[in-house]
């Protein structure tokens, strides 16, 4: 089984809106990065930041949602010139998502609770 | 002048090189020498050309690894060291020696819905398209295309993925996409749509770096993306 021609349109698709918002993500993030570290990193800093705020929050929530939708349709183009397509590596694609959304949101709930 | 050392593949897809000693001329073109070489040395080769100033298409062949029209690539630019490697174009089916079978090539342009569909009759006015147009640029872009071939072996994704259709035949309907004349504009966005037609091309360029004719069928390939994304969401597809 392969998928219809719409749902790979839609697959580009999704995956160049996350590529845009992945470029603004990467850049901000680095930003508060090098802003994190002037005075040396530490926990107590990273979470005074971070808990209870709900902009950051809602700010790597987007990061992570990115992610879990860029990677695995990327993946899934580079599986299809190995010779690997179809129905298996698809259902591969969404658990990988899903996974790195879990991680991801997990570590998000870790910082902002 | 010293000599040419020149090494021609010999054979089908199963095969060798052979060599031969070329006299080094003033403004040689590679064609020039495997012309030289079935003319003096070996007349059992079998190679393809026909116009000699880079207008037909059919000389392309592989010279030291790389794709060119060999009719229009003079010695001294790729063989510094007076030594040339010369081989059947890349991705394709070799028939003999340099010549290769163009068939699935031509194909694919077909596939691609590559043909002008009218609606209008001899007897209608002229569509009057204006040069400075959004479209008509886009079409002058991409129009000068002569089918040689280079950029479709110069593609990777059409190594890796022999049912992909390749940048010149969607470069060929992205200048119809842009042809306001046109009446079969969703079903030609349809037969380049998906995982064998544009969605497989990864923007690496190398038809782009290749293309002899300056074309970008990278740029044409990336607005076939746009427009079946646009004609998606507008449920036209
Ligand atoms: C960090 C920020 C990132 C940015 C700005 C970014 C940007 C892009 C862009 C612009 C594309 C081309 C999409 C298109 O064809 O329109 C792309 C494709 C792709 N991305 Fe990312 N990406 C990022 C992160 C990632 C990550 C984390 C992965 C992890 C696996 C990834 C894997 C891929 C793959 C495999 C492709 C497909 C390549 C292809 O099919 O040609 N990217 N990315
Ligand atoms: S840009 Fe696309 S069509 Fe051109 S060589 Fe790369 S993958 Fe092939
Ligand atoms: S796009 Fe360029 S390289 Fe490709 S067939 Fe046409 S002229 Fe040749
Ligand atoms: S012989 Fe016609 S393009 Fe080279």
């Amino acid at each position: 089984m392969t998928m219809n021609t719409r749902s790979q349109v839609l697959l580009w698709g999704a995956q160049r809106i996350s590529a845009m918002l992945l470029a603004v993500c990467v850049v901000v993030h680095l930003i508060t990065i090098i802003y994190a570290v002037r005075n040396g990193l530490s926990a107590a800093e990273i979470l005074g930041r971070t808990r209870g705020n709900v902009a950051w929050g809602g700010f790597y929530a987007l990061f992570v949602a990115a992610v879990a939708i860029h990677a695995p349709i990327g993946v899934r183009n580079i599986c299809a010139e190995f010779g690997w397509r179809g129905r298996g590596v698809d259902i591969l694609m969404c658990v990988l998502g899903l996974t790195l959304a879990m991680w991801g949101f997990r570590a998000v709930w870790a910082v902002v609770s | 002048m010293a000599n040419l050392q020149v090494k021609i593949w010999r054979g089908a897809e199963e095969g060798e090189f052979q060599e031969y000693e070329v006299p080094r001329l003033e403004s040689q073109t590679v064609l020039d020498v495997v012309t030289y070489v079935q003319r003096r040395l070996d007349p059992s080769l079998a190679y393809r050309f026909a116009c000699r100033v880079g207008v037909c298409g059919s000389c392309a062949m592989s010279v030291n690894g790389v794709s060119r029209w060999t009719c229009r690539t003079h010695v001294s630019k790729v063989a510094p060291d007076d030594k040339l490697e010369i081989a059947p174009l890349r991705n394709l089916p070799v028939i003999k020696d340099v010549v290769t079978d163009m068939s699935e090539f031509f194909d694919k342009w077909a596939k691609a819905r590559g043909r002008f569909t009218g609606s209008k009759t001899r007897k209608d006015a002229f569509a009057e398209v204006k040069p400075e147009s959004k479209q008509r640029k886009a079409v002058d872009a991409a129009i000068e295309c002569i089918g040689c071939g280079v950029c479709y072996s110069a593609c990777e994704v059409v190594t890796w993925k022999p049912d992909y259709l390749g940048p010149a035949a969607l470069n060929r309907a992205w200048t119809l996409v842009n042809d306001v004349r046109d009446v079969a504009q969703q079903e030609r966005l349809a037969a380049v749509a998906g995982d064998a037609g544009c969605h497989a091309c990864h923007t690496h360029m190398a038809c782009t770096e290749r293309c002899p004719k300056g074309i970008s069928p990278t740029a044409g390939i990336a607005g076939l993306k746009r427009a079946i994304l646009s004609a998606t969401l507008k449920g036209e597809m």
